[in-house]
């Protein structure tokens, strides 16, 4: 058949390729925003890429970092900020105080900064009792203690009763980044070896089992910790850390997905180095859930260069917070993007990211 | 958790995997039933463990992927009224209707609960009289009996604000559906062991007659699968078909009899539309007559509400072996792990979502395509 | 662990591994503290064997060591056990 010379001619040399395809329509499935957009997986990525990001547009934002760092008067600071919705208020181990200061000095630890300065705004219902927001002020400046952080300036409002769900919690900090030291995702390369400082699981489980009524026989309280000294630690051992994240919502899957995406390697984990609890795995096969989903508030995953990982990994398990660290995996040239874990069985299993939350299945 | 780490060692997998292997001289294809059977294979990638040619065709064992359109709607609406509690298990709410999904419903003020037991739904009942509690009661004859329970609970306790919507689908009337279609390429089945913990395996022995295939009763943990695949290819290979039961551990023969007595006194056989796969006569369970006070069909008027299937879906053809997922035309295009049209892709261990998945692990070059599809459908897992 | 009524309906709590949790046994009339059972979505359905369960775990012990053919092991493990086949096996159906 003879080309219609009315069209265009369709390009032979330029197979369609969708991996950089990126949908013209924002959102494209939910009008409205849904609970998975604050799940921290695809669906939030989403939000973020297709909506904030281009709204503000700067190179700042781009490196979709936990906390971005900015030079200011000579200075290189790394600035975050977090906003903290947990029900219930009050869980084994913590509460939305003690996240509300670690979630952002960890946010800025993972810059490889020393946090110093924290700022913290109080959204309170109507109705709340006086008590329970002394409590959570009073482990708000417990947790700003043990953190060695100053909460420099805050902020109140009230809302009308049933506009809020008791307390909401922002908080915004600043740290100092040493001379030298260059963490971020960009800098995973094939080679590097992927550690985790402990075990996983714990916070999300602890939390989940207030939720769903279930107790355990040996406590499993939330593993929340500040982890700006153990990253001192392992700075001491080297300046040169390629990459450093909290996994928390979405767990370890989805923060090694989102360093996978962002540096174009691949991510090969051995299920059988994970060091899972036994109760969260126990939790875990009955409520159906996976534990590399499952969020942690006191852990990070470290990247480092091959030849650097055992020091890193001495430097880990010496410090209080990491003696359980282990090296999981490491980056390949394979697959770039994407997650796989080699199974207990020899095999080889996709560790996606998820779409929204991560639901209990039934079946 | 007693006997979970026992049956997933990974010394005895090895054994059981090298038996398979020297039992097998020929290629075989069998199905395993049950979604959670589905998640093991592929969450421990039992599959790639396998000699070649020996296929495992992913069953239609998802209680949440196989409730049909019309069910999803009628919940949609129920849930989006006023006054509404609607609570579900949690990979319901996944499940796209016609446009909508209950993440949806939710979003735009809809009072939609997750509950891990159906009694949770019950007690959500007893906490609010002045709230219409609706339970989403889906699921096979494993869950049929818990969901059961609470209506017979209403009833008993004089709960008028509760009510069921319900879309119980039965193991053996698939089975038997599965090998009447004349393409079918299923040569024994893994039945689903927990289904048998209820309702015994009765039913089983006439299905393997009439249809001369193998049946084994298998459990749910790596080792379990792997000691029923094992049965399965050792009945092929010297050409026998009988039923098996390989979970002894939690099968009888004679099943649960009270959970039995509970569900025929509860509900009672129709016929029952599988989403992608079409009706399966006498396949599913609706409340008796004795209960249609608590039917939420009944009591929300939502009985009316009718939707056609999308007819481009193929997912009946893909489930039962006749064709790879990316032989359908819609396949990546239309229907995507985030729009899905059919079972298959609505799981993330469904056949279609599996190979979308494995396609970003490794893009095969044009020419070798179709000959990587056809390994592509056994060698992926994914858990997402 | 206990079991209890409440409303008149056989409760229970189990342990699953150091994870306890609430659980219905009304399906399980006979079901004593110290048993196991297999749970779903909050129901206790079917009680575990231990028995079975041994004998099953050391049929994949057994595996290779022995010269015989599989099927073989499965009979002879049968036979051990005193335990009957399932109505409609192959017996019937050979």
């Amino acid at each position: 058949m003879l080309p219609d010379p009315a069209l265009p001619p369709t390009s032979e040399a330029q197979p369609p390729n969708f991996d950089g395809w990126t949908c013209p329509l924002p959102l494209r499935d939910y009008p409205t925003i849904v609970m998975g957009h604050g799940g921290g997986g695809q669906l939030s990525g989403e939000l973020i890429e297709h909506l904030f990001v281009p709204a503000f547009s700067n190179p700042l934002l781009e490196g979709l970092t936990d906390s971005a760092v900015v030079t200011l008067g000579g200075a290189r600071l790394a600035f975050s900020t977090d906003s903290f919705v947990v029900q219930p208020l009050f869980f084994p181990g913590g509460s939305i105080g003690d996240l509300a200061v670690n979630g952002t000095v960890n946010d800025l630890a993972m810059s490889g900064a020393q946090p110093a300065y924290l700022s913290c705004g109080f959204i309170l219902e109507e109705g709340v009792e006086l008590s329970v927001v002394g409590r959570i002020a009073k482990d708000l400046g417990t947790a700003a203690e043990r953190a060695g952080v100053t909460i420099a300036t805050g902020d109140t409002k009230v809302v009308d009763t049933g506009h809020g769900d008791g307390v909401y919690i922002n908080t915004a900090g600043i740290g100092l980044v040493r001379e030298g030291v260059d963490i971020r995702p960009q800098r995973a390369v094939p080679g590097d070896v992927v550690i985790v400082s402990g075990m996983i699981g714990v916070h999300g489980i602890a939390i989940m089992s207030v939720r769903e009524g279930i107790s355990f026989g040996t406590e499993v309280t939330s593993d929340c910790a500040p982890l700006n000294g153990l990253v001192d630690a392992m700075l001491d051992a080297t300046l040169d850390l390629h990459v450093l994240r909290d996994p928390t919502r979405g767990g370890v899957a989805t923060s090694l997905n989102e360093i996978a995406k962002t540096a174009g390697v691949g991510v090969e984990l051995v299920e059988r180095d994970l060091p899972i609890p036994e109760t969260v795995a126990n939790a875990c096969a009955f409520l159906g859930l996976d534990p590399l989903y499952v969020a942690n508030e006191g852990k990070l995953l470290a990247i480092v260069a091959p030849e650097d990982a055992d020091q890193v990994l001495a430097a880990i398990r010496a410090h209080p917070l990491g003696a359980d660290a282990a090296i999981i995996g490491e980056c390949v040239e394979a697959h770039p993007g994407m997650v796989v874990t080699k199974t207990t069985f020899g095999a080889t299993r996709v560790v996606d990211t998820p779409i929204g939350e991560q639901l209990p299945r039934i079946c | 958790m007693k006997y979970l780490a026992e049956f997933s060692d990974p010394d005895l997998a090895k054994k059981l995997v090298d038996q398979i292997h020297a039992t097998v001289t020929k290629p075989w294809a069998m199905m395993e039933v049950c979604g959670g059977q589905t998640h093991t294979i592929v969450r421990h990638g039992i599959d790639q463990l396998l000699p070649d040619g020996v296929e495992m065709i992913h069953g239609p064992g998802c209680p949440v992927c196989v409730t049909p359109l019309e069910i999803i709607d009628k919940a949609l609406e129920i849930a989006s009224q006023p006054g509404v509690i609607f609570c579900s298990f949690g990979d319901m709410l996944r499940v796209p209707g016609s446009g909508r999904d209950l993440f949806r419903i939710k979003s735009e003020g809809g009072d939609v609960r997750v509950v891990y037991s159906p009694l949770d739904a019950l007690k959500i009942a007893k906490d609010n009289p002045d709230k219409q509690v609706v339970f989403f009661g889906i699921g096979f004859e494993t869950t049929a009996p818990p969901n059961a329970m609470t209506v017979y609970q209403a009833k008993r306790l004089g709960l008028p604000n509760f009510s069921l919507l319900v879309s119980h689908v039965r193991v053996p009337p698939a089975i038997a559906a599965i090998m009447q279609s004349p393409d079918c390429r299923v040569q024994a089945f893994l039945a689903a062991g927990h289904v048998c913990s209820v309702m015994g395996i009765s039913e089983y022995p006439e299905l393997a007659a009439k249809y001369k295939v193998p049946i084994v009763v298998t459990g749910f943990e790596p080792l379990d699968i792997l000691a029923g695949i094992l049965r399965t290819v050792t009945q092929l290979e010297r050409g026998e078909y009988v039923v098996e039961n390989a979970y002894r551990r939690a099968v009888r023969d004679e099943g649960n009899p009270a959970a039995k007595e509970m569900l025929a006194d509860v509900f009672e056989t129709t016929d029952r539309a599988w989403r992608g796969i079409g009706m399966i006569p006498q396949s599913g369970w609706r409340l008796s007559p004795r209960y249609r006070e608590y039917d939420a069909e009944y009591r929300f008027q939502v009985r009316d509400i009718a939707t056609e299937e999308s007819t481009i879906c193929r997912s009946g053809e893909v489930l039962q072996g006749q064709i790879k997922p990316h032989e359908c035309e819609a396949f990546g295009t239309l229907c995507t792990p985030r729009n899905p049209l059919g079972a298959t892709m609505v799981s993330s261990e469904g056949a279609c979502a599996a190979y979308y998945l494995y396609r970003r692990l490794q893009t095969p070059a044009p020419e070798t395509a179709s000959k990587t599809a056809s390994k592509a459908s056994e060698a992926v897992s994914s858990v997402g | 662990m206990e079991i209890r009524d409440e409303d008149d309906t056989r409760m229970g709590k189990v342990d699953f591994g150091g994870v306890i949790k609430d659980v219905c046994l009304a399906y399980l009339p006979d079901l004593q503290v110290g048993e196991y059972t297999i749970v779903h979505v909050g129901f206790a359905l079917q009680r575990l064997d231990e028995e079975s369960a041994m004998q099953s775990l050391e049929l994949y012990r057994q595996l290779g060591a022995l010269e015989e053919e599989f099927g073989d092991h499965w009979g002879i493990a049968a036979r051990q056990a005193g335990e009957r086949r399932p109505p409609g096996t192959e017996e019937t159906l050979r």
